[in-house]
């Protein structure tokens, strides 16, 4: 019976084998990539809401604290995000005539509420609790970035499980006093991990890497 | 092997001889009952479940051993399995590319203006009550941005003491019920309120020159001052018009037992603990009525086997088996009818005058003697209950006999009526029957309450609706009664509406709505304000008024006798002195005084308690009037010949403990909970006993019928009785007596919504007012059809092993390691303990900080339930239906187990709760292939939905049986209304993914997050699971076991601690107390 294949087959069937390890792994690294990148994380994007209301401005240009408008941070899972009220204690006064500002007085005059696009959005199977991280030294600008150079607010990380655990694994990278939890000005010293070390004991934060931290 | 079941062939069959000997019964057809063989699944201790394993049948034991008896063909047959291999790899792949979904977008919606205390994310607690048969429980409900999810107990409340009932923790469901009725309407046609306001108003003027003859005001039991000061008011204005009041939930026989003893109305209060021997006639005094919780609290409080000697002991002579009935140290099982011979008999015994003739058993009844002895033994501090199936005659013999031990002042007092005006509910509702047949009523309206559905099938209320020229009825639901009403109003639920209640001791809480209506629903205030010459009044301003009215009147909340008035009212024929004499000067038209600021503190202070303070009740000396006690008919024969099969019976009507009078028919969490001792789910069932049942030879045994799952072939039967028929199906109970069936109301609902409509069969079809609660001549005829029951008594079965354990107290006394005794492998370790940790591979880990760990005492437990609607309340647990709980696929995450030891006839009855064990070394966590179930570095066993791909290995791998499926979707995505109830705390599950216990992690870590932001660990008792906050008799006890002063850690440092099948060694967390029995040497002989 003669060959069917020619002995190159073999050539072929050795080098296509061993090629498709290459191509099955590259596969593998550009769906992680995709994974992780912002067109599924919708990291860096910024999101348009119904009045362009500007971080930059109201922060680094008039110095309000975080805690003005996102009172509940200190206490509650929610940083909470101001009713309309909020903004009439001054936007009556100020720019109280400006065109950007109408569905806010209209907010106000009608009692609906102004509907704003979620930015940081976690999955709803994943509970965070914004007032334990804010008790133990986590600041506001190490998650959320630097918020007061956003016009337009964007998610600043990727707030996939692998950037919280990197945290919960070792805090000491991340925490800061807790009197500069709000700063915006805040830069980690050169000495971080010493500093952190040091809160890490002072502020008794555990290493909390069970699933039901965050998972119930 | 070693572990499991130990394999001594020889001890096993004596013990199975010996069981089987004094089961008392022997199954039928199958033969197998007088089986010698000895069988695994009759445990060496006596312990079972089911009449099966009891018997030790074959085809049962088959059963256990299939894996998929009912999926067994398509396993077998090729072609299928092909087919199904096809679609699974289909579905894969759908089911991959589903997950390849980008986030949608979510709005955040802030408040326009922030209302003060509301902190988003945060819940609050409100204080408020909820009535129910004429007794409110006090409450704290959680609200989430104004939304009512969770019912807990009010702690200062003394009607709840923190505990909840399961109608309580449904309630929330109820509000939320999609089939509630949501608009106002005219015979079907969408109304505004003031077109009925002008309606009802037009009647009313047509009444005034009539001085309201023509009107009927029916009202369920009312409890709330307020609203009885209103209904009076209108009848002031009114005064030919009558007041009807019928309530099935309520203590009809208790009013009449007191009305016969006293010849006035009073109310008895227990203080169980003071009592040392309790003497239950009939009496669910734990389970259900007046006082519940609080008893419950006050029972378990003294079955402490640590104080052996304060142990207290109960009897119980019963009929259907209750809980109270199982907490029993002797239970007795008799036909209702026979009660009152033998309390007779004791009451002889105790030294009560007056009885009449009496029956001497000869030889002696020994229960009779030996309880009579106690009794005596124990006079002042021994207390006699009779129950609310059982008539006037034996609660009179119940007071006589407590009298004439000298308990009244001790262990019960007598009181005023918590009722606002108690009346003999039967003769009234007869009455406003036979007014309106002979056409004297115009207009009627009927405040809450179904009484066309409810009223005993001789009252032909529906007949007679014909005759009214304006109906009007205020419900939940559109239900039976409103369709023959003109106009239904869309009643506010209480946690909707503004109104005050009365607690078993006569505590008032003002009920203060959670929410605003959700449908514009009005309450009954409302809705007697629109009759009144202030119509547009709303709810808050009548009780505010009024309140304010009584707190002038009498100086304070509380009632004085200075402003008795000698007015009588017309109570549905009925006179009575009104007894509310602080209230009774409130009772004015007009429209009251200014509102003082500081009345507007000592409000709020009220709203913020729950409990207006001191408004208890002051006892009353009372005595048993003479000649009261006589013999009124002749009583049933006791112990008398049996009748033929079918011919003769006895039956017996008992509200339904789910689902009571059909008020709770269309709520999902109620209408799947496993029943209180039958564990029947979505239906009632003629229940019987399994003599009676194997002589009726209807169809076979039913209860040894069981399939798999529960799923049980019953036989429908026909039940005739005075000459009235309904067909329904038949359940064996065991310890229920010989020659008698018990039958549920609240079923065969017509119009009750979606859940409730067509469940079960209608027992008021059959039942008369002049034997409401039981009678005899009772035919049951077998129809040759049979019906499935869904009864969860069957799924889950341990095969034999982990039972509880239980001892009498003496054995205890002697030696308290007997609890223990038969137990454990035999593989001893170093320092006595089986198995010893050194028997697996693994290191132990060390918890650094917190071990979460529970502990539950199998004593205490009373099977109320209240712990698994309390958790399905929590946790979001969806409800699947009769169809899959047929199949087994009922997700409550904690069941109350029952076991049974003794013969069939009239066994002991254990429960024993059984949440995830959360076990150290966890056989579930090993077999997930995705890590989706894994330990936690405080001891638990995290359960992560959102890994979880399904395979089931971890529910297949747990010997708990602890896990459940989402095998469809059971959760209800759709439904607006739902949504509002879910608690936000808690991952809403979908289809594909395995849940369980979980510890209830949200509160513990709510709880750690607030200890920690305060710098300080968590203290005990700070976190409450929803099991453990829900149970009345604590039961349930859950805390830190590195630290060695919790309670948890001292309970399961008690000898009595045992592990839930610890031979396997999974190493629980929750750990259970054994059970002492405080019997009594003469009946256990």
């Amino acid at each position: 019976m003669s060959q069917i294949f020619h002995r190159s087959a073999n050539t072929i069937s050795r080098v296509s084998i061993f090629g498709a390890v290459f191509v099955v792994a590259g596969l593998l690294v550009v769906f992680d990539e995709v994974n992780r990148s912002p067109w599924v994380t919708q990291a860096d994007i910024a999101r348009g809401q119904p009045i362009q209301f500007s971080h930059e401005r109201h922060v680094a240009g008039n110095g309000l604290d975080c805690r003005y408008c996102h009172t509940s941070v200190e206490d509650s899972s929610f940083a909470g995000i101001p009713p309309t009220k909020t903004c009439m204690s001054c936007h009556s006064q100020i720019f109280a005539n400006s065109p950007f500002l109408e569905p806010v007085r209209e907010s106000f005059r009608t009692g609906r509420s102004i509907q704003w696009t979620r930015v940081h959005d976690l999955p709803d199977f994943v509970y965070f609790n914004h007032s334990i991280h804010v008790n133990k030294g986590v600041g506001c600008t190490t998650c959320h970035g630097q918020v007061d150079r956003m016009p337009l607010m964007w998610q600043e990380k990727s707030l996939q499980m692998e950037w919280c655990i990197d945290c919960h694994r070792s805090p000491e990278l991340y925490v800061r006093p807790r009197e500069a939890v709000f700063s915006v000005e805040y830069t980690p010293p050169g000495d971080q991990l010493q500093l952190g070390r040091r809160l890490v004991a002072e502020y008794q934060i555990q290493r909390l890497t069970s699933c039901s931290t965050c998972h119930r | 092997m070693g572990f499991g079941i130990r394999d001594s062939a020889e001890w096993l069959r004596d013990s199975t001889e010996r069981i089987q000997d004094s089961a008392g019964f022997a199954s039928n057809g199958s033969g197998a009952g007088k089986s010698r063989i000895p069988s695994p699944e009759s445990r060496p201790d006596g312990f079972w479940r089911t009449l099966d394993e009891l018997a030790g049948n074959p085809a049962f034991r088959e059963r256990l051993y299939q894996e998929f008896p009912s999926q067994i063909e398509a396993i077998t047959d090729p072609v299928e399995r092909r087919t199904f291999l096809r679609l699974m790899g289909a579905s894969l792949a759908l089911a991959g590319l589903t997950a390849c979904t980008r986030q949608p977008e979510e709005k955040i919606v802030p408040y326009v203006r922030q209302p003060e205390e509301i902190i988003p994310g945060k819940p609050l607690f409100f204080a408020t009550a909820m009535p129910l048969g004429g007794v409110a429980a006090g409450l704290l409900v959680e609200s989430h941005e104004g939304r009512p999810t969770k019912i807990e107990g009010n702690p200062q409340h003394p009607g709840s003491l923190g505990a909840t009932d399961i109608f309580a923790q449904a309630s929330v469901l109820g509000l939320y019920d999609p089939d509630r009725s949501q608009t106002l309407t005219r015979v079907g046609e969408i109304h505004p309120w003031p077109a009925f306001l002008g309606a009802i108003r037009a009647a009313l003027t047509a009444q005034q020159s009539l001085q309201g003859a023509g009107l009927r005001i029916l009202t369920e039991s009312v409890n709330s001052p307020t609203l009885a000061a209103q209904i009076r008011d209108l009848l002031a204005r009114f005064p030919q018009a009558k007041w009807h009041q019928w309530d099935p939930a309520s203590r009809e026989n208790a009013r009449a037992g007191a009305m016969l003893a006293f010849g006035e109305y009073v109310e008895a209060q227990y203080r169980l603990d003071q009592a040392d021997v309790i003497l239950a006639l009939d009496a669910d005094f734990l389970g259900c009525g007046s006082g519940g919780l609080r008893y419950a609290r006050d029972f378990t409080a003294r079955r402490q086997p640590q104080r052996a000697d304060r142990m207290n002991r109960l009897y119980a002579l019963e009929c259907m088996p209750t809980s109270t009935g199982a907490r029993a140290d002797h239970r007795l099982p008799l036909r209702a009818s026979e009660i009152e011979r033998v309390a007779r008999l004791i009451a002889a015994g105790v030294g009560v005058s007056g009885l009449g003739p009496q029956v001497v058993f000869n030889p002696p009844f020994k229960w009779v003697d030996a309880i009579t002895k106690d009794l005596q033994a124990h006079r002042g501090s021994s207390l006699v209950v009779a129950g609310d199936g059982q008539p006037a005659i034996v609660h009179a013999i119940a007071h006589a006999m407590n009298q004439t031990l000298g308990n009244v002042g001790r262990t019960l007092v007598y009181t005023d009526p918590v009722e606002a005006a108690p009346v003999d509910q039967l003769q009234s509702l007869r009455d406003l029957a036979a007014d309106m047949d002979a056409g004297k009523v115009d207009l009627l309206v009927i405040v809450g309450g179904n009484p066309v559905y409810t009223s005993p099938a001789d009252i032909a209320l529906a007949g007679a609706m014909n005759n009214v020229a304006l109906r009007v009825h205020l419900s939940l639901y559109d239900d039976e009664t409103s369709e023959l009403c003109h106009w239904q109003i869309p009643e506010a639920h209480f946690l909707e509406s503004w109104s005050d209640a009365r607690a078993y001791d006569g505590t008032v809480s003002i009920i203060q709505p959670l929410i605003a209506p959700l449908y514009g629903g009005k309450s009954a205030h409302e809705l007697l304000a629109a009759m009144s010459d202030r119509p547009e009044q709303s709810g808050y301003d009548i009780v505010r008024q009024y309140w304010n009215r009584v707190r002038l009147a009498t100086g304070s909340g509380s009632r004085s006798s200075s402003v008795e008035s000698g007015q009588t009212y017309v109570v549905s024929g009925l006179s009575r002195t009104p007894q509310q004499a602080g209230e009774r000067a409130a009772t004015q038209p007009s429209p009251g005084p200014a509102l003082s600021p500081e009345f507007d503190a000592t409000w709020r202070r009220w709203l913020h308690d729950g409990v207006v303070p001191n408004t208890a009740f002051q006892p009353r000396s009372v005595a048993v009037k003479s000649g009261v006690l006589s013999p009124s008919s002749q009583p049933a024969l006791f112990g008398g010949p049996s009748t033929g099969a079918g011919q003769g019976l006895e039956i017996v009507f008992r509200n339904d403990p789910s689902i009571l009078d059909g008020r709770f028919a269309n709520n999902g969490w109620l209408q799947e909970l496993p029943k209180q001792i039958t564990k029947l789910t979505w239906d009632n069932a003629v229940l019987v006993s399994p003599a009676t049942a194997e002589r009726l030879k209807a169809g076979g045994f039913p209860s040894a019928q069981g399939g798999e799952h529960g799923n049980i072939t019953s036989s429908l039967v026909e039940l005739r009785y005075g000459g009235r028929t309904v067909r329904g199906a038949l359940l064996v109970v065991v310890g229920h007596p010989d020659d008698c069936a018990t039958v549920h109301l609240g079923y065969g609902r017509r119009r009750a919504g979606h859940l409730g409509t067509g469940a079960g069969f209608d027992a008021n079809a059959i039942r008369t007012s002049d034997a409401p609660w039981f009678g005899g001549g009772l035919d049951i005829v077998n129809t040759g059809d049979t019906f499935s029951l869904a009864c969860t008594q069957f799924h889950h079965l341990m095969e034999g092993r982990g039972m509880v354990h239980a001892v009498t107290r003496d054995e205890f006394v002697r030696d308290p390691k007997s609890v223990h005794e038969s137990r454990g492998t035999g593989i001893v370790g170093a320092n006595g303990e089986t198995p010893p940790r050194t028997i697996t591979l693994y290191p132990e880990f060390k918890y650094e900080g917190y071990k979460w760990g529970m502990a539950i005492d199998v004593n205490a437990c009373i099977g109320c339930n209240a712990c698994v609607v309390g958790c399905q309340a929590e946790n979001n647990i969806p409800v699947v239906g009769k169809d899959q709980v047929l199949r087994g696929r009922e997700m409550h995450w904690i069941r109350v187990d029952t076991y049974y030891r003794g013969p069939a006839a009239n066994p002991e009855t254990y429960f024993q709760p059984v949440p995830c064990m959360q076990c150290e070394n966890a056989p579930c966590e090993v077999v997930c292939p995705v890590g989706a179930t894994v330990h936690s570095d405080e001891g638990l066993n995290d359960m992560v939905y959102n890994r979880c791909v399904g395979t089931r290995y971890c529910s297949n791998n747990c010997p708990y049986k602890v896990r459940r499926f989402n095998f469809l979707l059971y959760q209800d995505w759709n439904t607006p209304s739902l949504k509002l109830g879910r608690n936000p705390d808690v991952t809403v599950r979908s289809r594909g993914v395995m849940e369980k216990c979980t510890y209830c992690v949200q509160r513990i870590n709510a709880a750690k997050i607030e200890s920690e932001k305060q710098d300080r660990s968590v203290r005990d008792g700070e976190i409450q699971t929803a099991c453990q906050q829900a149970c009345p008799a604590n039961a349930i006890v859950f805390g830190n076991l590195n630290d060695p002063g919790s309670r948890v850690a001292q309970l399961q440092a008690e000898v009595r601690n045992y592990s839930l099948l610890g031979e396997l060694n999974t190493r629980p967390r929750t750990t259970y107390l054994a059970a002492i029995r405080n019997a009594n040497r003469e009946l256990d002989a």
